[in-house]
């Protein structure tokens, strides 16, 4: 059970206090509702582009980072397709601290165009270094766009190409952040050792003067339902012909997304899973294989994905694959396999809640999906799914019009 | 009026007073000891099995990690497939890891089943049997993966400044070929397995919400075992660095980015000065506001990131400077490094600066020391390195004391361009 007390600033602020006194440090996590799925598709990865700028300097603080490494705080951020998170964790003793740095930005940033010009060149670095100079870097480019034709999470939160990085300028900056950066779209989480008054009284000093910007709302292209299996073929400079397949699924709060979760979890988590067993131990036609979902808050994807081992043809991995699925869309999955997936939910729900930062991003998260008290109420949505909706939910997700599969031959050179 | 011009007052995290929670050590019957740090809000443990089962220990390549790796696929009477889904079926994560010195099983587990998993875990340290099969499979599956890791300039560059630095047949500087693979053979592991786990030398570590009577389970479960009672074979391996110092490869033409890395030799934690060239390394490239970040990242974009660290090793350690840069730039980057350390020798740091990078590292300990896991991982790390805690309040003692004269000694001594193996794979 994590406790946390919840209240809102006038300005629309959404603060939530979570305390724990048995750490020496506090926590303030600031999470934005504004992803990669909310930018112009001829201004892709500028989100994520825009993180770097919040570093850059605000309007009364040439320098984030100092002043709070300074008072003893690491911190980091990170975007998603869905959102935008700040963190940062430093002695409780120095809480204010954190409250003068994340108020300032929030206010306004400095917009340097010195900051701009270097953060550009930095995230191309992170393109290259990510997704340019690595074998098979371009997977996933090319299996979203495959798989989405109108919604955003067609391309990659780093973006569609690095030009569009290199082509954003500072009005772009300036419109991006009194759209989306403003305390009606943030969510303030503070964690630790605090206490809620305190909490109260920092948050209306130091947020309660910045206005309230406009409520954003939320209008993407949906993806239609996919009625016919798409299928492309590549090839590639890289050593190892690679398999990827991916289906549509449900939306974050939706009870298919944990149908989802524990489908993916039966066919590729860990050693003893479905296609770990059959596909590398058994027939040994990959010499690995994962399944996993992407955990978006829009509808998402249940993708499976493996290099094969040399010899074996694509058309025999693809149809080993189906033939895995198809026992999932057949035959009902025994009792202590189900159980063996509540039990390992059980379990990562307990690892994750350990670190009091995960517990504030969680916090935030939920909060973000419209109400925070689903952090205790997760565990309780797995522990209800039977074996009966799992398969349910297999034919549902692998429909056979469903599919998008993407055949990544190695040149071999 | 709200100035926000002002920072808040802040405690200097320098002034807190940063204690190393004891751990408590028991012994097994058969010698083993056990250390335990009880506590955590989460009904979770970890114990971890430590063994000195290294690669330090085998006469061939890999042999070491791969009997560490297949302690896993298959016993007596279970096989791989029934081992997994015995852990997983209680949401149980058991890993295991091959260091130089040590090679470890780590267990991770709701409390409420540790009593069902502590004799499976014995069982694998007991009974493993390596069979042929699936030795084979992960011979395959292993020279596959290294395949499309030897495309990355990264993974290239990683093997090869180890072995500049300690010489290819040193432990620290050896790295694995596909005819590695080809030529294991299941009883050297076999042999490997029974002198080094079987009857080998072991340590263990447990922290988290323990289970009453923990460490009486474990000493029914691991106290009757044959450990620690054979000698370790006396195993010394002369460390051979390369003459030449600077190196440029190019493994893929098409290349868009570099992998940089420049490094000293550097000697271990027991020497005097290695816990005062932490502070040194911090300002140079140990943390985001470092120099390297700020002039190489921030200001100059060359890089998504630059750092500097001591290597974590027990014998001999390094001092790394590692980044992926664009192509076009890594000979400026490379550059700019240099320039940094002549600042560092020719200057010093000034008092602002200073007192920044003193209270980051503190904070960043005390954020460091949150929790059982974390706790016990810290004490690991000194004992396994001959040290107590008497390292962990030296090391405090010297980011609060020491001077900006010592700070620029210390790059007078170390930070010589001269010093350093300088290698960038495209």
């Amino acid at each position: 059970m994590i406790t946390f007390n919840r209240f809102v600033l006038d300005n629309g602020l959404r603060v939530l206090v979570h305390e724990d006194i048995t750490t020496p440090m506090a926590v303030v996590n600031i999470m934005y509702d504004v992803g990669a799925r909310d930018e112009n598709p001829d201004k892709t990865g500028f989100a994520h582009l825009f993180e770097h700028l919040m570093f850059g300097g605000s309007v009364h603080i040439p320098d984030y980072d100092e002043p709070l490494q300074r008072a003893g705080g690491e911190n980091n951020a990170y975007t998603t397709n869905d959102l935008t998170n700040y963190y940062c964790q430093l002695p409780a003793q120095n809480l204010e601290t954190a409250f003068w740095l994340e108020s300032d930005r929030m206010l306004s940033l400095a917009f340097s165009e010195k900051s701009l010009s270097v953060q550009r060149k930095v995230v191309c670095e992170e393109f290259k270094e990510h997704y340019l100079n690595k074998p098979y870097g371009d997977v996933w480019h090319k299996m979203r766009s495959l798989a989405y034709q109108s919604h955003p999470y067609r391309w990659m939160t780093i973006g569609k190409e690095l030009r569009h990085v290199e082509e954003a300028n500072i009005d772009d900056v300036k419109a991006f952040f009194f759209k989306h950066y403003r305390p009606v779209n943030a969510i303030l989480v503070v964690a630790g050792n605090v206490r809620t008054e305190q909490v109260k009284q920092l948050a209306e000093k130091w947020f309660g003067s910045i206005p309230m910007g406009e409520p954003y709302r939320r209008a993407l292209p949906q993806e239609p339902v996919q009625q016919e299996a798409r299928k492309l073929e590549m090839e590639a400079a890289v050593p190892l012909d690679a398999f990827v397949k991916t289906w549509h699924m449900d939306a974050r709060l939706k009870p298919g997304y944990y149908a989802a979760d524990m489908i993916t979890e039966i066919l590729g988590g860990g050693g003893s899973s479905r296609l770990y067993q059959a596909l590398v131990k058994e027939q040994q036609l990959f010499s690995n294989i994962d399944c996993y979902h992407f955990g978006s808050i829009d509808p998402g994807l249940v993708a499976i994905e493996g290099k094969l081992v040399k010899g074996v043809t694509m058309e025999n991995a693809a149809k080993a694959v189906d033939a895995e699925i198809e026992k999932m869309m057949q035959v009902q999955i025994p009792e202590p396999e189900l159980q063996k997936v509540k039990n390992k939910t059980e379990s990562v729900i307990a690892f994750e809640d350990m670190s009091v930062m995960s517990r504030a991003n969680s916090l935030a998260m939920y909060e973000l999906l419209g109400d925070a008290t689903l952090i205790n109420k997760e565990l309780a949505r797995y522990q209800e799914i039977t074996t009966e909706d799992l398969q349910a939910y297999s034919r549902e997700i692998f429909r056979a019009g469903n599919s998008n599969t993407l055949f990544y031959h190695a040149t071999g050179k | 009026m709200l100035n926000r011009n002002l920072a808040p007052d802040i405690t200097n995290a320098v002034d807190l007073d940063l204690k190393l929670r004891p751990l408590t050590t028991h012994t097994l019957k058969n010698q083993v000891p056990v250390y335990t740090v009880d506590g955590g809000a989460q009904d979770v443990v970890m114990v971890e099995w430590v063994f000195y089962a290294g690669n330090w220990y085998e006469q061939k390549n890999i042999v070491a990690a791969t009997t560490n790796f297949m302690l896993k696929n298959g016993t007596k009477s279970r096989s791989a497939f029934a081992i997994n889904e015995y852990f997983e079926f209680y949401g149980a994560y058991l890993n295991r890891s091959c260091y130089n010195e040590t090679a470890t099983i780590t267990l991770h587990c709701l409390s409420k089943h540790l009593a069902e998993l502590l004799p499976v875990v014995a069982e694998l340290i007991t009974e493993s049997v390596f069979p042929q099969e699936e030795l084979a499979i992960y011979k395959q599956n292993q020279k596959q993966r290294l395949e499309v890791n030897l495309r990355k300039c990264d993974f290239i560059a990683n093997r090869l400044i180890d072995e500049y630095l300690f010489g290819f047949d040193h432990p620290y500087g050896k790295y694995t070929s596909t005819l590695d693979y080809d030529q294991l053979d299941r009883v050297e592991l076999e042999a490997f397995y029974q002198q080094f786990y079987q009857n080998g030398r072991c340590k263990i570590f447990a922290a988290g919400k323990l289970p009453a009577d923990t460490v009486g389970m474990i000493d029914r479960i691991f106290g009757e075992l044959p450990l620690n009672r054979q000698e370790m074979p006396k195993v010394q391996h002369p460390v051979l660095p390369a003459a030449e110092k600077k190196y440029r490869i190019i493994n893929d033409e098409q290349g868009v980015q570099g992998a940089i890395r420049l490094a000293m030799p550097f000697p271990n934690r027991h020497h005097p000065d290695f816990p005062k060239v932490q502070v040194l390394n911090n300002i140079f490239g140990g943390f985001f506001g470092s120099r390297l970040m700020s002039n190489i990242r921030e200001d100059k974009g060359y890089t998504y990131g630059i750092h500097s660290y001591l290597q974590n090793h027990i014998h001999h350690s390094a001092w790394m400077v590692s980044t992926e840069a664009g192509r076009d730039v890594c000979e400026a980057t490379i550059t700019e490094v240099y320039k940094e350390m002549q600042v560092l020798r020719d200057e010093a740091v000034d008092a602002e600066e200073l007192e920044l990078v003193r209270n980051y590292m503190i904070g960043s300990l005390l954020g460091d020391l949150d929790g059982p896991f974390q706790i016990i991982s810290r004490w690991k790390t000194y004992l396994l390195n001959g040290l107590d805690e008497n390292y962990f309040y030296n090391s405090i003692h010297t980011i609060r004391t020491i001077t900006a004269p010592e700070l620029q000694a210390l790059a007078n001594q170390y930070l010589q361009p001269d010093n350093f193996y300088e290698l960038v794979v495209v």
